[in-house]
């Protein structure tokens, strides 16, 4: 006759297993989920930070993290909160996957005001039958960007739903982070005469997504764009340009998000086609599609726009940095009671930039 | 891209611009229709309208087979796709245009009927092969140019022996619609035509020798890069110069005489001529559109689902059709830019990304509004 | 009328009638049903998932000499007119 061994929980399948409702339940499964998948993915994450004791921080099974303040601060800083969600399809795609978005995306939302990230958390809403190797992969993924952006993943939560009512996971990450005194960031401040730089070519990241789901083929293929931008504005802020506006232009694309900006600021702009850079493959895709690439999704690029007087500056500080080595000046900001964002055509003429109108659906004709 | 990038050099474009200025006779008026509604996105796009001379005025016409399908056509297919069963696949074009009810096909969508958006209409054979439990209705729309693909499919289906897939049909012809746009009592004063690239393709050139004939109007195909629109714009000018009214062909590389007559003969095989069809804005039209032919009856959509077509006026206030003649402007309708935008379409016009209204909204409307009996304000390129 | 783009033949399939084409180095799979005769390094113009006609390069050729030799012929007979310069700031 044999005793159960006292605590003994089987573990979890990694290789085979799925995700079923009881992960979700709150019960001895989701704590699995966490002691197995997510604990040892993240525990790189946090191995800078230390407890009020001077000891390696360790989350614990509460209901929140605990977390000291860095004691270097600046004196005036202000804290920094952002949050933001990700429902990919598919969960994985050429260049990323949903978790690397997931982390990046509050990374760079807080990167956008200027401010040092510190923790970020992680909810994570299954579907049942999900894979639990998919689900590893994912965590591990995270861990990878939160190490190279330094930050650390320090709480979450998990919920189940029943097959058929989510696409495989959904995430949403909310990140806490500093911003010094005096760096004042907002899509409210774009001047007339500010020169709107772009640090990269546009419309991977879209592209990378819908490619998957069009059966499109690449001789080089197309990879999204995804990066950590913290690095970089750390950067940006430290050269002396004085900046006024950071954008990261993530759905909606360039031209969304420099509409928002002219609408907050009271301003318009004139852009110049031919100054955007654009790689040939995601231009061919596009016209094969019938997209615009100025209205894809970027996940590793930002706009500034900074006094006319420091843009040589601010675009040396980017091609010095590997996220910015194809930054251009692609316009400049006008006086417009109308708010029009304009272009001027590679062709010669002039357009406008308008708003996306609803979602970017492959045209015939 | 080769033989896209050379015919949008702006070199070349602003050397054809001043040829443009030379050309014209400087008291004269030139109003010229682009028949295209992917002309219509060509020129707004890539700002040639800021090229062209102010005595050149371009009309747009009704070539956008999206503004042109009736209301009544749209219920049909919204009320197909609500049907237990049924997967409806559209080209992504169709989706958000208006119909009665306040519905859309992408508003039906939301509320459960099962929309698919296809590329091509080859996804919706695949879709009827991979649900052999459902019916597959593939909503058809366009001109000469989208139709033979859909009777490639239909030849498959057949082939294959596929008992669950159906078209609603609503393909259109250009000569019809052209001469319609000429015929109309409230006659629109044009000096020429623009004809259509892709349509060209498949037709020839040939079915455009009796507007040149019978009505005296110059006609240039023209391709679809702006370098193309333009000389074509060119040629245009040169013959209203000249008292000359003949068909020319900008389009060389892809257009001849005949067209291509294996598409042709293949249309013809599976399709046949309605003795009419309404066109929104243009009302009924005879013989300027298509149905399946008896031995495809099976695949018919309207004789599988016993549907009636029903005719639905536009909004009151809604200016698609006369702007589909060519009789007015998108700045002339009240509903432009203040209910009807891109984002809460009232008419077609303004959903298709083709329609007059799409393409001045998105691209245009920083431009000063022009009339149609105004002489256009744009300044001349200094 | 509609969205196509001229693209360039890079394998065929005779028994199925489709191919794969490429334009600006983006692979899609094309059927050539609608085409008489089509050979691998032609350029044809694709539509919803159909190759509709080949690209003559000698006509294109023609045309494009054709914008230049008109641009040629204005340089030498007409009178001096200032270059254009595109459209005005604000779009007036």
């Amino acid at each position: 006759m044999s005793l159960a061994k006292p605590g003994y929980v089987r573990p979890l399948d990694l290789k085979h297993g799925r995700i079923d409702l009881t992960h979700g339940a709150g019960g001895r499964a989701s704590h699995q989920l966490v002691q197995e998948v997510f604990h040892p993915a993240f525990a790189r994450t946090w191995t800078h930070l230390q407890d009020t004791h001077g000891q390696p921080w360790q989350p614990g099974s509460d209901d929140g993290a605990v977390l000291p303040m860095p004691t270097n601060l600046p004196a005036g800083h202000r804290l920094v909160l952002a949050t933001d969600a990700h429902v990919v399809s598919p969960l994985f795609f050429p260049g990323g996957d949903i978790g690397q978005l997931a982390v990046h995306g509050t990374v760079n939302d807080l990167a956008m005001m200027g401010a040092t990230p510190l923790h970020l958390t992680a909810s994570f809403i299954l579907e049942e039958g999900l894979p639990l190797a998919d689900l590893v992969r994912i965590a591990r993924s995270m861990a990878d960007a939160a190490c190279e952006a330094s930050v650390a993943i320090v709480t979450g939560d998990t919920k189940v739903v029943e097959r058929g009512k989510g696409d495989g996971a959904y995430l949403s990450t909310t990140g806490l982070g500093w911003v010094a005194p005096g760096v004042r960031l907002s899509g409210a401040h774009a001047q007339v005469g500010d020169a709107i730089v772009l640090s990269g070519a546009i419309g991977e990241h879209g592209l990378a997504v819908l490619s998957q789901r069009e059966g499109l083929q690449f001789e080089s293929p197309i990879v999204s764009d995804t990066a950590p931008l913290n690095s970089l504005v750390h950067a940006m802020l430290g050269c002396g340009a004085r900046l006024r506006v950071l954008r990261d232009p993530t759905r909606g694309g360039v031209a969304t998000t420099l509409n928002e900006i002219a609408a907050a600021s009271g301003v318009g702009m004139m852009l110049d086609e031919a100054a955007i850079p654009l790689q040939p493959a995601v231009q061919g895709a596009c016209e094969l599609m019938g997209l615009d690439p100025l209205y894809l999704a970027n996940e590793g690029k930002l706009l500034a726009l900074c006094h006319p007087d420091d843009v040589d500056t601010l675009l040396a500080t980017l091609h010095a940095h590997p996220l910015g080595t194809q930054a251009r000046c692609i316009g400049t900001v006008t006086e417009d009671p109308l708010h029009f964002v304009q272009m001027r055509t590679a062709f010669g003429g002039c357009r406008m930039l308008d708003w996306l109108m609803g979602d970017p659906l492959p045209r015939i004709c | 891209m080769k033989y896209v990038s050379e015919f949008r050099d702006p070199t070349l474009a602003r050397r054809l611009a001043h040829k443009l200025v030379d050309a014209v006779q400087p008291g004269r008026a030139y109003r010229f229709m682009e028949f295209c509604g992917g002309h219509t996105h060509a020129l707004a796009r890539y700002g040639v309208l800021d090229l062209l001379p102010p005595q050149i005025q371009m009309i747009h016409g009704p070539g956008c087979p999206v503004c042109v399908l009736p209301i009544g056509r749209i219920d049909m297919a919204i009320e197909l796709a609500q049907r237990p069963g049924v997967i409806l696949a559209s080209y992504g074009d169709t989706l958000r245009v208006p119909a009665s009810r306040q519905l859309s096909l992408i508003r039906a969508r939301a509320q459960g009927a099962d929309v698919r958006i296809v590329y091509a209409v080859d996804d919706a054979l695949a879709l009827a092969r991979a649900h052999s439990d459902r019916e597959v209705v593939f909503l058809a729309i366009g001109f000469e140019t989208t139709t033979p693909p859909t009777a490639v499919a239909l030849q498959t289906a057949e082939r294959e022996g596929l008992r669950n897939f159906s078209v609603l049909c609503n393909h259109v012809l250009t000569p019809a619609a052209m001469h319609a746009i000429l015929d109309q009592p409230e006659h629109v004063p044009l000096d020429g035509l623009v004809g259509p690239a892709h349509v060209s393709t498949i037709i020839g050139t040939r079915p455009y020798e009796v507007f040149a004939a019978r009505y005296h109007l110059p006609v240039v195909i023209a391709g679809f890069e702006p370098l193309d629109m333009m000389q074509a714009i060119l040629m245009l000018v040169a013959q209203v110069n000249t008292g000359r009214a003949e068909v020319e062909n900008e389009f060389t590389r892809a257009v001849s005489l005949q067209g291509n007559t294996r598409a042709q003969a293949l249309v013809h095989e599976v399709f046949a001529l309605r003795e009419d069809f309404a066109w929104r804005g243009l009302d009924r039209i005879p013989h300027s559109a298509l149905r399946l032919r008896p031995a495809y009856a099976r695949f018919d959509a309207e004789l599988r689902f016993g549907l009636h077509d029903r005719s639905v006026p536009d909004h009151p206030q809604c200016l698609c059709g006369p702007i589909l003649r060519g009789q007015r402007q998108p700045m002339d309708c009240k509903l432009f830019g203040t209910v009807c935008t891109p984002d809460n379409p009232m008419g077609a016009c303004m959903v298709s990304s083709e329609g007059a209204c799409a393409a001045h909204y998105a691209y245009g409307r920083h431009r000063a509004h022009t009339s149609t009996t105004a002489a256009p304000t744009e300044s001349t390129p200094t | 009328m509609c969205l196509a783009l001229p693209a360039r033949v890079i394998s065929l399939d005779a028994i199925s009638q489709s191919g794969q084409v490429d334009l600006g180095g983006v692979r899609k799979t094309v059927s050539f049903a609608l085409l008489d005769e089509v050979a691998v390094g032609d350029h044809v113009i694709v539509h919803v998932g159909y190759a509709l006609s080949r690209l003559d390069p000698d006509e294109a050729a023609q045309t494009l000499a054709l914008f230049a030799d008109l641009a040629a012929h204005h340089a030498q007979d007409a009178p001096d007119i200032p270059s254009v310069q595109g459209p005005s700031e604000g779009g007036a």
